[in-house]
This record gives C-alpha cells, structure tokens and sequence, in this order.
C-alpha cells in the first residue's frame, strides 16, 4: 500500500486562513469526485470557517479526558475505518490527552498516511521546534505545542498561507478571528504590526527553505540520462533560493564594522551569515588575539551567525572553498590599507576572489570609516 | 666598479630593511592596545555627556573605548541564545558611537553582552573583559538603565576605576534610534 499524499497549509498566525482553505481544497477535491471527509476540525467559533465546512462529512470525535475535563479528541481508529479517499485534520501540533494512540496529532496523521489515506493539515509557523525560540524572540510569546520540523520535510506539498499584518488585524478588529471581548487583548498582545511583520518573514523563508531542499533533493536523486529538458534548466540554476552572506573577518576590533553592515545586509536579505577568519597557520591563539577571536566569536553568538576558522596560507583558495561548502552568494571583504612595496603588484583581494570562486558570487568591498574620513 | 658593488648592496640592504620593518609593523597590528575604557550602556539610549567624556579620556590617554551594549535575555530563552531585535538595535547604537569617536581619532572596540538583567550581564562583561576605567551615566536610569543599586554594585565589584557622570539637563536623547532602526548623532 503505498502512503497517502500530504499537504500542509502553514500560515504566520491564527487567523490567515489556512483552515479555510483546506476545507475549500477539500470541497474542490470532493467535487471533483473524490471521496473527502474531515478527520477533526477546530472551527474556532468563527462563522466564516463552519460555513465552508458544511457539505463535507465529518468523522465524529470521541471523547478524552485531560486531569478529570471531558474534551473532544479526533477519532484516529475512526478515521483508519471510515477510510476516506482524503481526510481533512485541522492542527497538526496539537498535543493529545493521554491514553491515546500517541502524544501528537502529527503522529496520528503519520499513521492516516501510512493507511493510504492523503492527509490535508494545518500549522502556524512558530509551532516549528527550530523556529520557537526565534519566534518567542522577535515576538516575546512562546508557545507550547511544538513540532519537529522534519514534519515540514515530510508533507509533498506545503502552501504558504500569506496575509499582510495590516490585513490581519483588520480581520481581527472586524472580529473574524476572536470574539468581540478578546479583540483588544490579542491586540495589545501577540498582534502587533512588528510581531506579525516578523513571523510573516519567518514563514516565507521556512517555505523557500523548503522549496530549496526539496529541490536539491531531488537535484541529487535524479540521474542524468532521465532529465527532461525543463530539468536541465532548473538543475542549471542557481542551487539556492535565497542568498548567503560571507564576510571575511580578522579578530580585532576594526572587523566589527564590517561584521555589523554585513549583518544588516543579511538581515535586508533574510539570509544566513557566516563569518570567516583564514588563519595564519601555527599563529598562536593568545594574549591579545585569543581575546579577540573570544569577543568574535561571542558576537557571532549574539547575532546567530556562524564563525568558521579556517588555518591556510592562501587566503584565496580557503575563502574558495568555504564558498562551495557553504553555498555563499555574496562576500563581503573590508577595505584593505593601501598596498606598499611588493604587494603593489599583486593583484587586489576583491579580484582574486572573484576569480576563483564560482560565478555569481558577488564580493563587496565595505570602506573603512577611519580611512575615509582620513581622506576628507 | 667598486661604486656599482656599493649602490648594489646599499639597495640590497635597503630593501631587507624595509621588509623587515614592514614585517614587524604589520605584525603589530595584530596586537592592539589594552588600555581600555568600558562605557556600558542599556536600551535605545545613551548619555551624551557618557559618551563625551569617555571619549575625551580615551583620546587624553590614547585608550580604546569599549562602549559595551547590555542586553537581556527573557528567562525561557537560553543564555547564549541570537538576539536579532537586540542586536539591531545595539548595532545602530554602535555605529552611531564609533562614527563620534572616529571624528575624534579614538579606537573603539565594542562588545554586545547577555545576561538576565542589565547587572548580570555587566557581571559578565567584567568576569571576561578587562579595562582600565568605567564610565557610566547616573542619567541611564529608569526602566531601561542602571538602578541606583546596580551603580553601587558596579562601585564594589568592578575592579577598575568607576566613574559616575552627574545628570544633566536635556541629556537622555543625544544617541537614539529612530522608528527605522537607524541611529542618529544629536
């Protein structure tokens, strides 16, 4: 029996509708012949919601208690009996009572799959267990109920359920999402412009991200001679969707200019930062420079970049290869002094980088503050 | 004949110097100064007559400033967590210092430290940096500042001279951040 299709509805924050669209999903699968039922449903009293479920058959909740409180669970074995072409499972990170099948929902829509069963679900992005701690950073709420992110992995399809924050918290005032009394109380809370602005971003990475490794995946799996020709130039493109900053550091306290425009580069482009320090090999790491590299690599910390030190003599060649291992898009490399004696006549650092990593790769050069004004 | 031989090994000797002096300065550079002045700091805030003052040492003494931004880390964080909202607005912060200490010619090396409070990442700060002076502004008080109690701690514990900059008036917003996250010089 092979497993069921799985497709997951991820939006930023409740109330974007990704519960909506699944039951509209599940109305266009069902008219078009399919056999569809809802596995559970979490309406969240809003009226919008129940209506676009009328019509699909429901699969009947049983009963479970949680500390003596009778609350009502999805009928797993229910569900496996009925055995419908599609079932419809709303909140996949939902944390069951115990003394059922198991502890989560997500493992119950694993064992509704593996019946052949195609499984639609939904989640909001900071139930992701990578993302509940950056979540719970940019917006100060921390949720509970989370999931391991090779859940995402495991979907054939994920769709983005995307709002603008304005359009959200116009639903939320014109009371789509919460009753009247609650509306000024998730206002002053978790719905704020900024809050919202920040899991929106989450979200459309998490799904690009994503995209990405599936298709590299597949890149992988696929051998040449089965490629079609849209293939090729899919496979010929750039491997990554988003882009990846390199800055090339020294440990000592002129860098941290460099370090902050190419944060807030990454930050613009909502990529991952590497920091990189080529080191002289057999240099000693003490005194002075030990201190250096500790408050490098305490700034990485505090930035969530990652600091790789690589011992080489050729600056260029070290650079080179951490740029394929890491798939960098763009380097980022500070001014250098103005070159005296012998090294007026190699060639400038930017150009040699740029000949020797892979095409595309971007270097920008960020000036030195003091050389500048120097310069006045 | 002679005379070409001396020229040759005047030129020859000139550039071994050379090298070698070039070597040694720029092995220097990797070896900064560790004359330090620390200037802590919380917030989107920070006191103009701190910054002025601490800036008028390190020049008077050829020290680098070590303007230090204080962070805190919500309790169901970990310590060593990312602060991307913290850190965007300590790098505008200390941007807009190193561009006033660059118009005057003194070096800053700067530090964003975590702790809990503003007093347990001070007490970091101190457990694994060194520095000669501290400068600290009595105006950074309040919900985003130093209490009276973390100055008096800072008094017995650090173990460098501390000094307290008296308030004064309309002194609270020369360094800010405005809505956008850049960092504006009053």
């Amino acid at each position: 029996m092979s497993r069921g299709r799985y497709k997951i509805f991820l939006g930023m924050a409740a109330g974007v509708g990704k519960t909506y669209r699944m039951l509209q999903e599940g109305h266009a699968e069902a008219d078009a012949g399919r056999d569809v039922a809802i596995g559970y449903l979490e309406p969240h009293k809003r009226e919008d919601t129940s209506a676009q479920a009328r019509g699909l058959e429901v699969v009947p909740r049983r009963r479970a208690s949680i500390r003596e409180v009778e609350v009502e669970e999805m009928d797993l074995p229910g569900v496996l009996r009925r055995r419908p072409d599609l079932a419809l499972i709303d909140e996949l990170a939902h944390t069951n009572p115990p003394g059922l099948e198991h502890e989560k929902r997500y493992e119950d829509i694993a064992d509704v799959l593996a019946a052949g069963i195609d499984v639609f679900s939904t989640v909001n992005v900071q139930h992701l267990e990578s993302l509940n701690d950056q979540v719970a950073e940019l917006t100060g709420v921390r949720v509970r109920e989370t999931v391991p992110d090779s859940v995402l992995g495991t979907a054939d399809e994920v769709v983005l359920i995307d709002l603008t924050p304005e359009a959200l918290i116009e639903r939320l005032r014109a009371g789509k999402i919460y009753p009247g009394e609650n509306v000024q109380a998730a206002l002053d809370n978790f719905f704020k412009i900024e809050n919202l602005a920040a899991l929106r971003e989450v979200s459309l990475r998490q799904v690009a991200e994503d995209v990405e490794s599936k298709r590299l995946v597949y890149s992988e799996a696929e051998t040449v001679g089965s490629r079609r020709e849209e293939d090729k130039v899919a496979a010929d493109a750039p491997k990554a969707v988003g882009e990846r900053l390199l800055a090339l550091v020294r440990p000592q306290p002129s860098s941290q200019r460099l370090v902050r425009r190419a944060w807030r580069s990454a930050q613009r482009l909502g990529t991952d930062l590497d920091l990189l320090w080529v080191k002289p090999p057999g240099q000693p790491i003490e005194g002075e420079l030990e201190r250096q590299v500790t408050a490098l690599r305490r700034l990485a910390s505090v930035l969530g970049a990652t600091l790789l030190i690589e011992e080489h003599d050729d600056l260029v060649a070290a650079v080179a290869r951490v740029v394929r291992e890491r798939g960098s898009t763009y380097i980022m490399v500070g001014e250098s002094n103005p070159p005296k004696g012998f090294s007026r006549l190699r060639e400038p650092l930017p150009q040699r980088l740029m000949r020797a990593t892979p095409p595309g790769v971007d270097v920008r050069i960020v000036a030195h503050r003091g050389l500048k004004e120097g310069e006045k | 004949m002679i005379e070409h031989f001396l020229v040759g090994l005047a030129l020859i000797l000139g550039l071994a110097l050379g090298f070698l002096f070039a070597r040694r300065r720029r092995g220097g550079g990797d070896t900064e100064a560790v004359h330090h002045i620390l200037l802590p700091f919380t917030g989107t805030e920070i006191s103009r007559r701190a910054i002025d003052a601490s800036l008028r040492l390190a020049r008077a003494e050829g020290a680098t400033l070590m303007p230090a931004y204080l962070a805190q880390v919500p309790k169901q964080l970990p310590l060593d967590c990312a602060i991307p909202k913290e850190a965007d607005s300590a790098m505008a912060m200390l941007e807009a210092i190193e561009q006033r200490a660059s118009s005057q010619g003194v070096a800053v090396d700067a530090r964003i430290e975590r702790g809990r409070t503003y007093r347990h990442a001070l007490a970091r700060l101190l457990d694994h940096e060194t520095f000669d002076r501290v400068v600290v502004s009595a105006t950074a008080t309040g919900a985003s500042g130093f209490s009276g109690d973390d100055l008096v701690w800072l008094l017995e514990k650090a173990p460098a001279e501390v000094l307290i900059l008296r308030p004064g008036p309309a002194d609270h917003r020369v360094l800010s951040i405005d809505g956008r996250g850049a960092a504006a010089t009053a």
